[in-house]
């Protein structure tokens, strides 16, 4: 009998072993992946610069020629590329799993529709540009998580009614944003549009300054608060069982995950398919839940960035990052469901 | 209450005329009285209406019973993207400006975006099951709708017509566009009616339907070309409306329970008084200019759906 028991221990141990092994593998992959499209991304745009010259630059000494494009230009692109990846891609995984729903991510649930609708309102009807646009696409994006919130909860939060919820106030508000298309002039129809697409463009200096640290510290506390997401996968009475303050933690999740997509939002707009994908995809790539948010989080990280170098440096016409996104991800969602590998 | 819609519909626009008017316009004209003129130009319009509220009504009961999900609608399977996505290319790369040229695209757009979502989840191991058929739409939505943004970020001239068309306007459908696809509509809601019999026993589960000797697949096929002739000709003849077929047979089945029987037809009916009722409410609200249906059914639709969702629990949330 103890035989039985301690070879049962041992198996157990080196599953976790096993399990704790492919977590390490596959974050220092993802995370040399990020490492390397980053590089990518600084030494190509539209022109090459040989990796000595971004050294020097990110050093801090002046290359002539060199010194602009990739201290000004692409390294500003790139860590909101980083950021806003990895904020999607994690917020999107807390989305889901809090709700139990993947319909629930909050490109589908009216979030992004929110911080779309307010800042396209700012832009067409009050001719604002930059800081307030991203301050109204922010406070846009809490406005409506809040309303949807606020709407939907009804002596406890049904996944499937928040969903319902958030697709009715996110219609409403895309009638929103289509009336005010047709109610401003081309030009800031076409800015509105590029706008809604999500794309890299306006992550420059002045706009990462103030939002940068904001994400960074926020992917940091939902990490940590997200070590017990995998636990809330087993359900809220497993869960309280196994000592996890079911109700606390699933607000502070939703708290970060709602800010770090509003802020991630205001620096790029909001870029199709991440938050929706990430999570699916980390599930897969771990083939568990433990190391899913940090995963989720790279994943993110990697897709917004190899999608801005395919969009900027593969296509004839240089694209958004959103069009890009959407186009490959999509696909691959379709691809994933004929093929049976979505366990939704 | 329908009635009472198309009247309003025909009565209430930037000059107003009383009701006894109307009818007298409909049943012994005269030539040259300037409110029935008003009265006159006004039909198409509400004929629209009626047409295109009862199909998308339609299609979307028919879309929630074969897909067994509250939060299936035409829209989320991708059929006002497709027939968007079709109308962008063709204004952008064929320099189409007609609207019966729109028509058609709109139609096979519609048609394809919805049988490649239907193809992809059926395709899928577990089937078209409520979440395939939802990630389906999902997918097809988003190719489309990034397409559209990549066409219009690039092209000025396309982006200013299609932010037009892409608002839904019962004012955009053509009398000889209501003509040529009426045809389409009626096919469709044949199909629909014969059909909604065996969406009842699809609500209890694929194998109990089975059981209960219907053709499963048959059933989903049925309901799926249906929609498609529905809810695509909808979006061809005024664009893109949404939420009508996702809101009305919820309300619809507040009053009359869950047989598919009632709810099929009568959600053609709620759908049609729906869209008069909202086309009426954008013209009363900005006059003289009228507000495009499509922004009034979201915007008024969206909180009578929440309050719904809060007051029901039969919607199966």
């Amino acid at each position: 009998m103890t035989a039985v028991r301690e070879a049962l221990g041992a198996d157990l141990r080196t599953v976790r072993v096993r399990r704790r092994r492919r977590d390490a593998v596959v974050l220092s992959v993802l995370a040399l992946a990020v490492g390397c499209l980053g590089a990518l991304a600084l030494m190509f745009g539209a022109r090459f610069t040989p990796p000595a010259d971004v050294l020097d630059v990110l050093l801090g000494r002046p290359v002539p020629g060199a010194s602009f494009a990739v201290g000004e230009l692409r390294l500003p692109r790139t860590i909101g590329a980083i950021l806003a990846g990895a904020a999607f891609g994690l917020g999107g995984t807390i989305f889901q799993t809090v709700l139990r729903n993947v319909l629930a991510s909050p490109d589908v649930i009216g979030i992004n529709s929110g911080a779309s609708a307010a800042a396209i309102i700012a832009l067409g009807v009050f001719g604002a540009s930059g800081p307030v646009v991203a301050g109204s696409a922010i406070a846009g994006a809490l406005l409506t998580a809040a309303l949807v919130w606020f709407l939907a909860y009804q002596g406890g939060l049904s996944g499937i009614r928040f969903a319902l919820v958030g697709i009715a106030v996110g219609a409403a508000l895309q009638a929103i944003i289509g009336f005010v298309l047709t109610r401003s002039n081309v030009t800031q129809a076409q800015q509105a549009v590029v706008w809604m697409t999500g794309s890299l463009s306006r992550s420059l200096w002045d706009q990462l300054q103030p939002l940068a640290p904001v994400l960074a510290v926020l992917l940091l506390v939902a990490l940590i608060a997200g070590r017990d997401l995998p636990v809330l996968r087993l359900g809220d009475d497993v869960a309280a069982s196994l000592g996890v303050r079911v109700r606390r933690l699933k607000l502070v999740l939703i708290l970060c995950a709602v800010v770090l997509v509003a802020t991630a939002t205001a620096v790029t707009g909001p870029i199709a398919f991440v938050a929706f994908l990430s999570g699916p995809i980390a599930m897969r790539i771990t083939r568990h839940g433990q190391a899913v948010p940090a995963v989720a989080a790279l994943i993110g990280a990697v897709i917004v960035l190899g999608a801005d170098l395919i969009g900027q440096q593969l296509l004839s016409t240089a694209m958004p990052v959103g069009v890009v996104t959407g186009v490959l991800g999509a696909p691959y969602l379709l691809w994933l469901l004929m093929t049976g590998r979505t366990r939704a | 209450m329908l009635v009472l819609a198309v009247g309003l519909s025909l009565a209430v626009g930037t000059r107003p005329v009383p009701l006894a008017e109307v009818v007298h316009a409909l049943t012994r004209p005269d030539p040259s009285s300037i409110a029935e003129a008003a009265v006159r130009s006004r039909i198409p319009t509400t004929i629209a209406g009626l047409l295109v509220g009862a199909a998308l009504g339609m299609g979307g009961a028919l879309m929630q019973g074969m897909a067994r999900n509250p939060l299936a609608d035409p829209g989320l399977l991708g059929v006002n993207s497709g027939a968007s996505l079709f109308v962008v290319l063709g204004m952008a790369f064929f320099g189409l400006s007609a609207p019966l040229q729109f028509v058609w695209l709109a139609l096979a757009g519609a048609a394809i975006a919805m049988l490649l979502g239907y193809g992809a989840a059926t395709a899928s191991p577990s089937g078209a099951t409520p979440i395939t058929l939802a990630l389906a739409g999902a997918s097809v939505t988003a190719i489309a709708s990034s397409i559209i943004s990549g066409i219009l970020i690039v092209n000025t001239t396309t982006l200013n017509s299609f932010r037009y068309w892409q608002l839904g306007s019962l004012t955009a459908a053509s009398p000889a566009a209501l003509v040529q696809l009426s045809g389409f509509l009626a096919v469709g809601a044949v199909i629909a009616l014969v059909a909604m019999p065996w969406l009842n026993a699809l609500a209890l589960g694929d194998d109990a339907a089975r059981s209960l000797g219907v053709r499963v697949g048959m059933t989903r096929a049925l309901s799926t070309l249906a929609t498609v002739l529905l809810c695509g000709t909808a979006a061809a003849l005024v664009g893109p409306i949404a939420f009508v077929g996702l809101a009305v047979p919820h309300a619809v089945r507040v009053l009359a329970g869950t047989d598919y029987r009632w709810i099929v037809p009568l959600s053609a009916l709620g759908g049609a008084a729906f869209l008069l009722v909202c086309d009426v409410v954008g013209r009363l609200l900005t006059r003289p200019s009228t507000l495009e249906v499509g922004i009034v059914t979201a915007v008024a639709g969206a909180p009578v759906f929440i309050a719904l969702l809060r007051w029901r629990r039969t919607v199966g949330v």
